[in-house]
């Protein structure tokens, strides 16, 4: 297992009521979860990972996911179990979409 | 002064009639008992004979080819082989007992790695890597048989043949060589009084054996839906809405893998709901695959031209006979050389995988170590210049190629592909491992499945990367980099003129087309388990016990 934590800069996500979840935590998946964070230019970012050593390509992911999305604002916990970088943009993707309540 | 060419006109119908009366020595008939094969092959075939062993994607000639590789050395030596597939262990052991010589072959699949090994050892001489129409012409041309070892589902008493759904490359072997003073040998599974229809007639074919169990088939064309995830359907959302939908698809050719998969199980649910059902994918170059039943059922598909057939398919074939090719018996018709021809000419577009891709666009699924060679592929991957007929997917991305003024239409070559396959190996890549496979075989030319100049799409889960629009190489390369996601070619792009290609539509994203990710779930496809594809099918379709969990 490894942890790792990231911050990066985004804008604002709108506020949203509930946190949302999404993806499970089964081979090659993960599941992520989003819930407001504690400043609102900020993306948040916790994962913990069985895939140990990939440090590097989950900060370009995620950094990117941050930079091309309204994600500010936001708390992201992901628990991963190998998922391939296609999977975690998906899920990234699928689980803002469903906090923001279908809000592009 | 022209002297009369001094020579026999007729020494291979010569060769053949000795090699009759060799076999009549020896007291055989027509029809060979199935333990006396080898001593037929030993009569029948001369040291350094050109031999065609049958063997593809479906039926293979696999009792005739351990036979052959059964026969004595020191009688059959220096044999060239002629083969669309070198499949089967049997197929090696000819060289490895130094039985064959020389190898003239399309696609060699899961014997890939002792190839590149025997080609390594010098143990064997590779004649050239074809596309199965290239391998088909040869045989009329510089590689005809003497010798073609065929399967057929049955024989008669006369020698005519059934071939049963699995027509495949047999039409073409027996032309090639019955015609050219060869031989002809068949296994078949059964013989019968009365055969459901003929085949091959009996005066083609010298020599017929039943072999000891029916001849080996694979259920190649199978994917369980259980095993499509949830990227492979974001990415057929996106070539559904981004090319099929835009081009107005109707004719074409599908890969074998999960990806394209997906898209034959999205076009009963999301391409029904974009109001797509009679505009696209109507008219099929594609094995029978399992994955096209819901399709076929929601009124998609008026036609399907089939390779050869795929296990389990028979019955639901033979009770869609407006949509498939069939007998008057009521089985399938298939036929390789046909429907090559088929997907190389009459297809708008071809989608399919690939396990590297270069900075030009050059696709090759040999890695290192492995040699695999192309199969039909590259048929159905590439532009035709021969095409003269336009259609309207056909002229759009001519036009988009070349311009309004454009002389030619263009065949829409797709390549879809995860970023990164198993193991986080990266598609994208800048260099193939081709360019050191071609070193290490002494080969003319790096075993590129699709060249570059013929793909006119990429799909990966990063976006659509169209090539047509694409005006300078630079221009093509970051398209290509801007869609290969977080590998290091991707990860090495100029930002600022991948979103420049962005702005002009060449690459667009799965947001930039209209769709939401979260349509992007296993419950958008038509069947998520392959007992979902029985009931689709009405019980018509009867899978393989290994594709069975219920």
């Amino acid at each position: 297992m490894e942890t790792l934590n990231f911050r990066f800069n985004s804008k604002p996500a709108p506020p949203a009521a509930d946190p949302a979840l999404c993806g499970v935590v089964g081979s090659g998946n993960l599941e992520i979860l989003i819930r407001p964070g504690d400043a609102p230019g900020v993306c948040q970012v916790r994962i913990k990972t069985s895939a140990r050593g990939f440090g590097e390509i989950w900060q370009a992911v995620v950094g990117a996911f941050a930079a091309d999305h309204l994600a500010g604002g936001t708390m992201v916990e992901i628990n991963d179990m190998g998922a391939t970088p296609a999977v975690v943009s998906l899920r990234l993707a699928q689980v803002l979409a469903e906090y923001r309540g279908g809000v592009q | 002064m022209n002297a009369s060419l001094s020579r026999e006109w007729d020494s291979q119908r010569q060769s053949r009639k000795r090699r009759l009366e060799q076999a009549a020595a020896l007291g055989f008939g027509k029809n060979i008992p199935t333990r006396k094969i080898i001593a037929l092959l030993e009569a029948v075939i001369l040291p350094g004979d050109r031999v065609c062993l049958e063997g593809n994607n479906q039926k293979q000639a696999d009792y005739l080819a351990e036979s052959l590789a059964e026969c004595d050395p020191a009688r059959i030596n220096q044999l060239g082989m002629v083969q669309s597939v070198l499949a089967l262990p049997s197929h090696v052991d000819l060289f490895e007992r130094g039985l064959a010589k020389r190898l003239d072959f399309s696609f060699s699949g899961p014997q890939g790695t002792r190839l590149a090994k025997l080609v390594q050892e010098q143990r064997i001489e590779i004649g050239s890597i074809h596309t199965y129409l290239e391998l088909f012409g040869r045989y009329f041309m510089d590689l005809t048989p003497n010798v073609a070892l065929i399967a057929a589902q049955a024989a008669d008493a006369e020698g005519n043949l059934y071939l049963g759904p699995n027509t495949e490359d047999t039409p073409a072997i027996v032309e090639a060589t019955a015609f050219k003073g060869g031989i002809v040998i068949a296994q078949v599974n059964e013989r019968v009084t009365k055969l459901p229809r003929v085949d091959v007639p009996a005066d083609w074919v010298d020599f017929t054996v039943v072999a000891p169990k029916p001849n080996y088939i694979e259920p190649l064309f199978t994917r369980d839906p259980a095993q499509i995830t949830e990227v492979q359907v974001l990415m057929a959302m996106m070539a559904i809405k981004g090319i099929y939908a835009e081009y107005g698809v109707t004719r074409l050719n599908h890969g074998i893998g999960f990806d394209t998969a997906a898209i034959e199980l999205l076009l009963p649910t999301y391409a029904a709901d974009l109001g797509l059902k009679g505009k696209i994918c109507t008219h099929w170059a594609l094995n029978p695959h399992p994955t096209l039943i819901p399709a076929i059922e929601s009124g998609f598909v008026e036609s399907v031209h089939c390779f050869g057939s795929e296990v389990g398919m028979d019955a639901y074939i033979s009770a869609r006979s407006d949509v498939f090719f069939t007998g008057a018996d009521g089985s399938m018709r298939s036929n390789r050389a046909f429907c090559q021809t088929a997907g190389l000419y009459a297809c708008d577009m071809f989608i399919g995988s690939t396990l590297q891709m270069d900075l030009a666009g050059n696709s090759s699924t040999a890695t290192l170590g492995r040699i695999t060679g192309f199969g039909g592929a590259p048929n159905m991957g590439s532009d035709p210049h021969g095409r003269r007929h336009a259609s309207p997917a056909w002229l759009k991305a001519g036009r988009e190629a070349n311009g309004p003024n454009a002389i030619r239409g263009r065949k829409l070559v797709v390549q879809m592909v995860e970023t990164f396959r198993e193991h986080m190996a990266p598609v994208f890549v800048e260099e193939l491992d081709a360019w050191q496979l071609q070193k290490s075989m002494g080969a003319d030319l790096p075993p590129i499945m699709i060249y570059g100049d013929d793909v006119s799409h990429i799909v990966t889960e990063e976006g659509i990367a169209n090539l047509l629009l694409c005006r300078t190489q630079e221009e093509r390369e970051q398209a290509i980099r801007g869609v290969a996601g977080f590998t290091p070619v991707g990860m090495a792009r100029d930002r600022r003129m991948v979103e420049n290609l962005r702005d002009r539509g060449i690459i667009r994203r799965a947001e930039d087309i209209g769709i939401d990710p979260r349509m992007a779930t296993r419950d958008l496809l038509a069947a998520r388990s392959v007992k979902d594809l029985v009931g689709w099918s009405g019980g018509l379709y009867s899978p393989p016990s290994r594709f069975r969990n219920w």
